[in-house]
Order: structure tokens, then sequence, then C-alpha cells
């Protein structure tokens, strides 16, 4: 897992395209938030925007292009290969997507530097130790979620578009960039279960030190421990549909 | 009668080929779901910024989701060619270049003004946002004309994917300076001047400001020379993608790169 891990991210770091969603998102958002919150509001948002933006990045990256592995592999042949080896899939399946959401490094460091070379807000990191864990433990945890839907996604043909749908509705309900408070009630229990929620919890709790960050890293490391289980059991479940029916390169 | 054919039957076939083979369903979640999706977006970050109300985001957002398959569409109509191994023998087809790519952007332009306008209608139900019945012929051709520019737009980054194999790279680079630039999200008096000034050249930037004008009770006529500054943007686009077109198609049959782009 540790060398699929280190060669599908040098991989991932040399897609243009998957450079693009990483760096230019973070740039957009983080530059859409300045324009609207630049009216009366303190560095302390802006600062959250630039971590939010920078966990859009991510999620981003992780949906559209964990899809688009699986459906790469398909389309060359190589996904009934991978599954018919000895190595469990899972294994195969994981570091992949654990891969992706780890070059959302690059999307941090530009969200970063962007806001605090064109816009002068600097990050003031308030809790370094909290924030050099929380920065692990949100992209392991984003992975697995990637993984999660990775599982799905086996199953299906259009994949690839399947993964788009998530962008705006986890970027909406996690807080990346909206307060939570805005949104109507019900949806923060639904928010709960990403975890881009609480990556941004514990990021932005260790740098502005509004609150321990220490309970929100926890959470990210429960629920990755949670899509790893729920994404092994439907691989499973899903590897099983699709080689009882021969679909496995078709479906 | 043969440039008109191609212009229909081959537009038409072109259109259907975007869509794998035309899986409807993937026609909603391409371009359905992920248009409301984002109106949502930033309706609640406008509402957390405090800067506009609803209507504000739900016009924006519905009018440059006409953008999408504008940009999309017309780029894949290049990059699928090449991905299934046929742009060198549309190359080398005699088929007027007019007719072939005109007649792919007509369905794209139809296709971009259906989602516009299904993201206008849902957006406004499920935020409550009250369009007075009156101005729904305008903002029918507001986004018609809207979405003809933004497929202008598209003709010109179809012609760069003749050049260029990150098509799609392109396409969202663009669609995020609209998101940002052209008065979507941020009003133009947020932004810096020359980003401002830079937006009165960009498809939708008008077509948003007359739909608001409509919402807000303008007439068409009152919203004229929006869509006629809407228009005169996108057909400049059109006249510049298909020159490009022309270009690169040259210098791709020249070079022979036309598979390596």
């Amino acid at each position: 897992m540790a060398m699929g891990w280190a060669i599908h991210f040098k991989q991932e770091s040399r897609n243009p395209f998957f450079l693009w969603i990483l760096i230019c998102t973070p740039l957009i958002y983080a530059t859409i938030a300045y324009f609207l919150f630049r009216g009366g509001t303190d560095e302390q948002t802006l600062a959250g925007a630039a971590i939010g933006s920078a966990l859009m990045g991510i999620w981003s990256l992780t949906t559209t292009a964990s899809a688009a592995a699986l459906a790469h592999r398909r389309r060359v042949g190589l996904l009934e290969l991978l599954v018919a080896a000895p190595v469990p899939f899972w294994a195969v399946l994981a570091p992949i997507t654990i891969a992706i959401s780890a070059v959302g490094i690059y999307s941090i460091a530009t969200s970063l530097l962007y806001t605090r070379l064109l816009f002068g807000v600097a990050l003031p990191i308030e809790n370094w130790p909290a924030f050099v864990a929380a920065v692990p433990a949100s992209i392991l945890a984003i992975g697995m979620l990637g993984f999660l839907l990775g599982a799905a996604f086996v199953r299906f043909r259009a994949a690839w578009a399947v993964g788009n749908l998530f962008e705006f509705p986890v970027w909406t309900i996690c807080g990346l960039l909206i307060p939570i408070a805005v949104l109507p009630a019900w949806i923060e229990p639904v928010s709960w279960v990403f975890a881009p929620t609480w990556g941004m919890n514990a990021m932005r709790d260790a740098a502005l030190g509004e609150s321990t960050a220490w309970d929100d890293i926890a959470v990210c490391l429960g629920l990755t421990v949670a899509y790893c289980v729920a994404g092994a059991v439907l691989l499973r479940f899903f590897l099983r549909s699709a080689l009882r029916r021969g679909t496995l390169a078709l479906t | 009668m043969r440039s008109l054919r191609i212009f229909a039957i081959g537009g038409w076939l072109s259109y259907r080929a975007l869509f794998g083979w035309l899986n409807p369903y993937l026609f909603v979640i391409i371009l359905l779901v992920p248009s409301v999706t984002q109106i949502l977006f930033f309706a609640y970050l406008g509402r957390a910024a405090g800067v506009e109300d609803d209507t504000f985001y739900v016009v924006g957002n519905a009018v440059v989701a006409a953008a999408v398959p504008g940009l999309f569409g017309m780029a894949d109509t290049i990059t699928d060619e090449r991905y299934t191994h046929t742009l060198s023998l549309l190359v080398v087809s005699p088929a007027s270049r007019v007719a072939l790519f005109l007649g792919r952007a007509a369905p794209v332009a139809v296709n971009g003004a259906i989602v516009a306008g299904f993201a206008f209608v849902v957006g406004s139900l499920l935020l409550d946002v009250s369009v007075p019945a009156s101005s729904f012929p305008g903002l029918a051709v507001t986004i018609l004309v809207t979405a003809f520019a933004c497929t202008g737009l598209g003709l010109v980054n179809a012609s760069l994917g003749l050049r260029w194999r990150e098509s799609a790279l392109l396409s969202n680079m663009l669609l995020y300076f609209l998101l940002l630039a052209a008065g979507v999200n941020v009003p133009l008096d947020l932004l810096p001047g020359w980003l401002s000034t830079i937006a009165q050249g960009l498809p939708v930037t008008h077509g948003v400001e007359a739909a608001r004008e409509l919402v807000a009770g303008a007439s068409l006529a009152d919203v004229a020379p929006l869509l006629g500054a809407e228009l005169l943007v996108g057909t400049i686009y059109a006249t510049v993608g298909l020159f490009f077109v022309r270009v690169f198609e040259f210098q791709g049959r020249r070079g022979a790169s036309l598979e390596l782009a």
C-alpha cells in the first residue's frame, strides 16, 4: 500500500488537469470570498476562507479523480486484472484515493500563499502541533471518503460523472466557505458524516485558536476507520455483483 | 444543400455523441443537478457575506449555467474526435467548416438555454425567489442570447483544442473566470476596475445584468441594449473561434500534430 501510495502520488502530481483543480479552485474561490467578505468582516473570516478554499480543492480532486481513476482503469482493460490479482482490491484502491487527496497539499500551500501574498491576509497559526496533525488527518479522512465513493463507482460506468455531483453539495454542507449556522438546521447533523467538516474544523481551530483542534482530529481519524470498513464492505458487495454478472468491464 | 445537411444532421449526431451515445441520465447528473447545487452554494455564500439577496445569486448562476454546455460541449466536439481517432478524418473531409462547427454549436447553444432555464425555475422555487410572470418572455430571450454568446466562447475554446490536448482544463479555467468576473457572484462594483473592464468583453456579463433588470420589472425594450451587447460579444467570439479553427487546422495538418496536440 505504501508503494502504491508513493507511485500514485507522483503520478497524480504530474497530471496537469488535477494540478489545475488543486491550484485554481482555491485561487478562484478565495478571491470570490475575499471580494464578498471584505466589506465589514475581520481577517479571521478571510483566513478561514483560505483554509476552506484549500479543502474545496482537495475535495473536488478527490471526487473527480477517484471516479476518473476507476474509469481510466476500466477503459484500458486494467480493472479486471486488478480485481483478479491476489492482492485484495481494497488494498489497490485505497492508496489511489489517499494519494489523490494527499496531492491536495498543493492546494493548501497555494491557498495560504495566495491569500498572504495577494490579499495580505496571513494565517496566524496558534497551535502548530495541532495544525501539523490536522493537515494529514484531514487529508487521510478525505482520501478514505474517496475510497468509499470509489467502491460505489466500481459498479457504474458513469462514475466519472457521478463524482462531479458531490462537489457543490459537500462544499455547502461542510461549511468550507459558508458558516454552517447560515444553512438550514437539518443540514448540520448531515455534515457530521463528511470528513471535510471535521478537517475544516480541525485546521481552522488549530490555526485560529478558537477552540481545541484535537477532538476534531480524533473525529477525522475515527471517520477514516469508518470509511475504510464501509468502503471495504461496499467494494466486496459490488465486486461480487459485477463478477456474477460478468459486467466489470461493461457496467 | 450539402452544407445544410452537415449543419443539421452532423450537428445533431455530434450533440448526441457528447453524452456517451446518449444516456439521458447523464444529462441530468452532469448538467441539471450541478446547476442547481451551484445556485444553492452561492446563495448561501451570499447570505453569509451579506452582500446581495438570493435573487442576485439565482439569476446570476442560472444564466451562467448556459456556459457549461457551451464551453465543455464545444471543446468535446474536438477532443472526442481525437479520442475516437476520427479527428484526422474530419479534417481531411471536404465539408464546409462553417457548416460543420456551427452545426455542432447550434444544439449546444439550445442545450445551454435549456439548462439555464431549468436552473432558473428550480433555483427560484427552492429559494422562494419571486419572478414576475411578465418577465418570462424577456428572460427566455435573454437566456437564449446568453447561451449563444457562451457557445461563441466555446467555439474559441474548441479551436484551441486543436492545438492543446488539455481542453477540459481550459474549459474549467474559462468557467471559473466567468464565475468570478462576469458579475455572476461578485457585483461588478466590488471588483477592481481593471477586472470589471475585462468583464465587459465576457459573455454572460451583459446577459446577467439584463436578466436581473427583467426580474426587477424592466421590459424587454429596456434591456435591448444589454442584449445587443451580449449578442455582439457572442458574435465576435464565434467569428474568432471559426477563424482559429481554420488556422489551427492548417497548422495541425502541416505539423502532423492533430492526434498529438
